[in-house]
């Protein structure tokens, strides 16, 4: 099947850029203040990566935060609900930033917004952890077909696709190049 | 009274191709293009052999008491379907065969079947608990004419005893069948100790504990000059001693199990119970050292140790289960593979091991007769080209057959007891011999 | 993975490793505040035991609870060998009640691998201890125990290559010390049994392990980096393995002065319970190089993995 990149990397810095901003201003609106009560957990494996670039933005506009204060990552592997049908994944960790989650601006973090599955056992995992004071999702890609009612905050590009296309995301900390690509 | 019956073209053990006319329970007549005379049935035995009835010094024919397992009937059956025209029956009955009323009852049974000659073997011990000589002399007296003692699934371990049975079994022409097993170097034990007992956390059975009875018992039948049979011979040791015994001029004879010959401890490692006998599957050297031993005279006979059990009894975790194994109905088959296909020896040599040798061991006469005009007609027809792959169906009421999926070469395609045939075409005769029912 | 866990040596190098590495997983989520995983909610696991041991059982009990499964304990003791068809019979019982995995401890070796291949039940059976055959759980929390105090933080991906491992007590009758050889042996560590000669196989040729009668020399010369001790069981010391216990403990027993004999990083390790004074004396036990605690510890995370890794994704051929 013929592979088509609907994202370059100066497509996916931008809309890095523009969510890391937009996180900002939602949040200015609620606290106060841009950085404050703000967490960013990235679901692995290339959530993360992308929650460490928007992390790193918003050091940039907010002199006094440094990206690791905001930064974890959630392991959602042990809250699927497609354990006997789906190969076993290896467990990775999870990683909860010092300040906790308890009443905190929690953003979820992931590449592409799909069918909802993966946020729905996300959202299952953070209730074991605390309870923040709202959670909202930021995702690069939102290619629609969900199967829940889930929807993303902070979008990067929105893709109409058909359910039998792969969306691949690669980003160079883990691949070879900065896209998004349609095969 | 059974027709005549003429078998044509039939190959005797020698090679030699022939015609043979049995008339009542007699053979009368061995030559070349013998013409059927009327009310005859002709059997076609073009590439076929004929040989002896087979005689079987080691069955567990399970009545009376565990009739669930077998009974004298079903027991004969499958004798005859493996080519068997006599068995000596084991004494671990229930009650146990220790009397000469329980003899005369088995006895009994053997001839009210009517499928092979079913001989008892009495009880060395009351109970067979080692410690009382049973009355072997009133067994001798009775009826079923007892030659062979056996106290087998247990060891006449007290050597006092044993002497004592070696002994006085001489004033009647008798043989004690000795089932050597140290009690004590084998409490506990569920297969051979060795290599794959470690790796499995089973209990080891040492060689060592059957080696050992062994050399005492040869060397006690060499002090008070009695004859002494080994039972089932499961280890190279056993067959050095043996041979050492035989040099010396020692009157011991020895016996193998079809299992032994061609099935090693390697298969426990499935935990399946099937594979669970006493003595134990030992190792491939084992196996090899009992084939040799075969073949050059030092082990004298098959016996099949047939020992049937109910499901339950190895439907089960491996210590639970029950020792023992079916046998009647794959140990021609088995003597043919290790005798015959091997190359090493000849049918002469099959006939030795499965008929001729264990009548003379029990003093039975009239069984192992040759193929020759006067012998009483216990014939044994094979195919020796079949090639079949065993099946859990099977004659016995029995189904602990380790060999079911296995290749094994030849097949029994009629048995004649004398004149009277038990299994024509394959197939088992719907009523046995003298029966009208 | 595969279907069944009946013995250490079913694992590759990577499916150990992969255990593992899922039980450090496991280990984060038993330190913090909710314990607890959705993972296997609306499965049932039966904690089938025919042998007493309130400490494998409760081990188990934990890592299921944390995984959200449906917990049953059928404990049918005394109904082992002594009746020949009970394991059947409980076998198709929990058959008919629906145990997506049966955990099976047995005095019989082979129990868990007949209830495995038997066409009785369908489920997956982990084998939790067959008489003196195996403990492929016990064999994994010890592998999990070595590799953290070696590696720390550093040991997902880690296997245990090079470490030199001394078992030592009661060879022959030892499921942990069978489980252990094979897995570590997997995992590219040095196994060395000792033990007095009536307390090792008479054919230890298949073992993955080097054989020692003498304890002291094999510490002096291949200076090991884990010693692990077996628990002595009560029924030998009147069966002539050896003369009197306190000879044993004198020449097979650990104690300080075999503490001080090994390295600085060696580790002590004992898969309990402790018979103090006999196979160990109480200095080794309670000193910082023992990791008795840290086993049982790391058992809950051992058996959430394994759990964990038996019920979920393809299953590969039935082992
Ligand atoms: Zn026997």
């Amino acid at each position: 099947m013929s592979a088509r990149t609907v994202l370059s990397s100066d497509d996916i810095d931008r809309a890095v850029t523009r969510i890391a901003h937009e996180i900002l201003e939602a949040n200015t609106a609620l606290q106060k203040s841009g950085a404050k009560n703000l967490v960013l957990l990235g679901i692995p494996t290339r959530g993360v990566l992308l929650a460490e670039r928007i992390a790193k933005v918003i050091a940039r506009a907010e002199p006094d935060v440094k990206p690791e204060d905001l930064l974890g990552r959630l392991d959602i592997t042990m809250y699927r609900d497609d354990l006997a049908s789906n190969p076993t994944r290896p467990v990775t960790q999870t990683l909860i930033p010092s300040q906790g989650i308890d009443d905190k601006v929690v953003v979820l973090v992931d590449d592409v917004l799909f069918s909802g599955r993966t946020i729905r056992a996300a959202l299952d995992a953070l209730n074991d952890f605390g309870r923040p004071r709202a959670v909202k999702l930021a995702v690069l890609v939102d290619r629609g077909h969900r199967e829940l009612p889930i929807r993303a905050d902070f979008v990067g590009k929105n893709l109409p696709t058909s359910r039998e296309e792969r969306i691949n995301v690669q980003l160079n900390e883990t691949d070879d190049q900065n896209a998004v690509v349609i095969e | 009274m059974s027709k005549q019956i003429l078998l044509k073209n039939a190959q005797l053990a020698s090679g030699e191709v022939t015609d043979i006319l049995v008339a009542g329970d007699r053979i009368v007549e061995v030559a070349t293009a013998i013409t059927a005379p009327s009310e005859t049935e002709v059997l076609d035995c073009t590439g076929l052999v004929a040989l002896p009835g087979f005689v079987d010094l080691h069955t567990h024919l399970r009545e009376p008491g565990f009739e669930q397992s077998e009974t004298v009937l079903t027991g004969t059956q499958a004798a005859a379907m493996g080519g068997y025209t006599a068995v000596h029956a084991m004494a671990n009955t229930m009650p146990v065969a220790d009397t000469a009323g329980v003899v005369e009852q088995i006895a009994g049974l053997g001839i009210e079947a009517g499928y092979a000659d079913v001989y008892p073997i009495g009880a060395v011990t009351v109970g067979l608990e080692g410690k009382q000589m049973a009355e072997l002399g009133a067994m001798a007296n009775s009826k079923a004419k007892v030659r062979v003692f056996s106290d087998d699934g247990k060891c006449v371990h007290d050597p006092v005893l044993m002497r004592r049975a070696l002994e006085y079994v001489k004033a009647f022409g008798g043989v004690i069948a000795q089932h050597a097993q140290d009690p004590r170097l084998t409490e506990g034990a569920q297969m051979n100790e060795g290599k794959v007992s470690a790796e499995l956390g089973l209990t080891g059975w040492p060689s060592v504990a059957e080696e050992s009875i062994i050399a005492r018992d040869v060397l006690l039948a060499e002090h008070v000059d009695s004859r002494v049979h080994i039972c089932h011979l499961s280890t190279r040791g056993s067959v050095e001693i043996v041979k050492w015994a035989k040099a010396r001029g020692i009157r011991v004879t020895a016996e193998v199990t079809p299992h032994h010959l061609i099935l090693d401890d390697e298969l426990v490692r499935s935990y399946d119970a099937v594979y669970k006998v006493n003595p134990p599957l030992r190792t491939q050297d084992d196996v090899l050292a009992l084939r040799e031993a075969l073949i050059d005279g030092t082990i004298d006979i098959i016996g099949t140790d047939h020992a049937p059990h109910p499901i339950e009894a190895k439907d089960c975790e491996w210590n639970a289960a029950a020792f023992g194994m079916l046998g009647l109905e794959t140990a021609a088959s088995i003597a043919q593979l290790v005798l015959i296909e091997s190359g090493k020896s000849d049918w002469n040599r099959l006939v030795e091991v499965l008929a001729t040798k264990p009548a003379q061991i029990a003093g039975d006469a009239e069984n192992g007769q040759p193929i020759a005009v006067g012998s009483i007609a216990n014939i044994t027809v094979i195919d020796p080209k079949a090639n079949r792959t065993v099946v859990a169906e099977s004659a016995s009421r029995s189904i602990n057959n380790p060999y079911v999926g296995m290749q094994l070469p030849g097949r029994v395609i009629h048995t004649i007891y004398r004149g009277y045939q038990t299994v024509k075409n394959g197939e088992l005769a719907s009523r046995g011999r003298g029966r009208n029912d | 993975m595969t279907k069944h866990l009946l013995s250490a040596g079913d694992l590759s190098r990577e499916q150990a490793i992969e255990i593992l590495d899922i039980a450090e997983g496991m280990s984060n989520v038993n330190d913090r505040e909710i314990k607890k995983l959705p993972t296997l909610r609306g499965k049932t696991v039966v904690n089938l035991f025919f042998e007493d041991s309130t400490r494998t059982r409760i081990s188990f009990e934990v890592a299921e609870k944390r995984l959200s499964a449906d917990v049953i304990n059928f404990s049918a003791k005394g109904s082992s060998v002594s009746k020949g068809e009970s394991l059947k019979d409980t076998a198709q019982t929990l058959e008919a009640i629906g145990a997506d995995a049966v955990v099976i401890r047995h005095s019989a070796s082979g129990a868990a691998n007949v209830l495995a291949h038997s066409n009785w039940i369908q489920g997956s059976i982990i084998n939790a201890g067959d008489g003196t055959h195996e403990h492929p759980t016990q064999a994994l929390l010890d592998a999990f125990t070595m590799r953290k105090r070696i590696h720390g933080a550093q040991s997902p991906g880690k296997a245990l290559d090079g470490v030199k491992v001394a078992i030592v007590g009661d060879i022959l009758h030892s499921r942990v010390a069978r489980s252990n050889q094979l897995l570590l042996s997997t995992l590219g560590a040095e196994v060395h049994f000792v033990a007095p000669p009536t307390l090792l196989p008479q054919n230890a040729s298949g073992f993955k392990a080097a054989l020692h009668y003498n304890l002291d020399e094999m510490l002096a010369t291949e200076k090991p980096d884990v010693v692990m001790m077996l628990r002595l069981q009560a029924e030998r010391m009147n069966a002539s393995y050896f003369p009197t216990e306190r000879e044993y403990a004198r020449i097979w027993g650990f104690n300080a002065g075999r503490l001080g004999a090994l390295k600085d990083s060696a580790i002590v390790m004992h898969p309990g319970p402790m018979n103090r004074g006999l196979e160990i004396d109480a200095v080794t036990a309670d000193s910082p190089r023992s990791t008795v605690l840290e086993q049982v510890t790391n058992g809950v995370s051992i058996r959430m993995a394994v759990l964990y890794s038996l019920l979920s994704g393809e299953r590969s051929a039935d082992v």
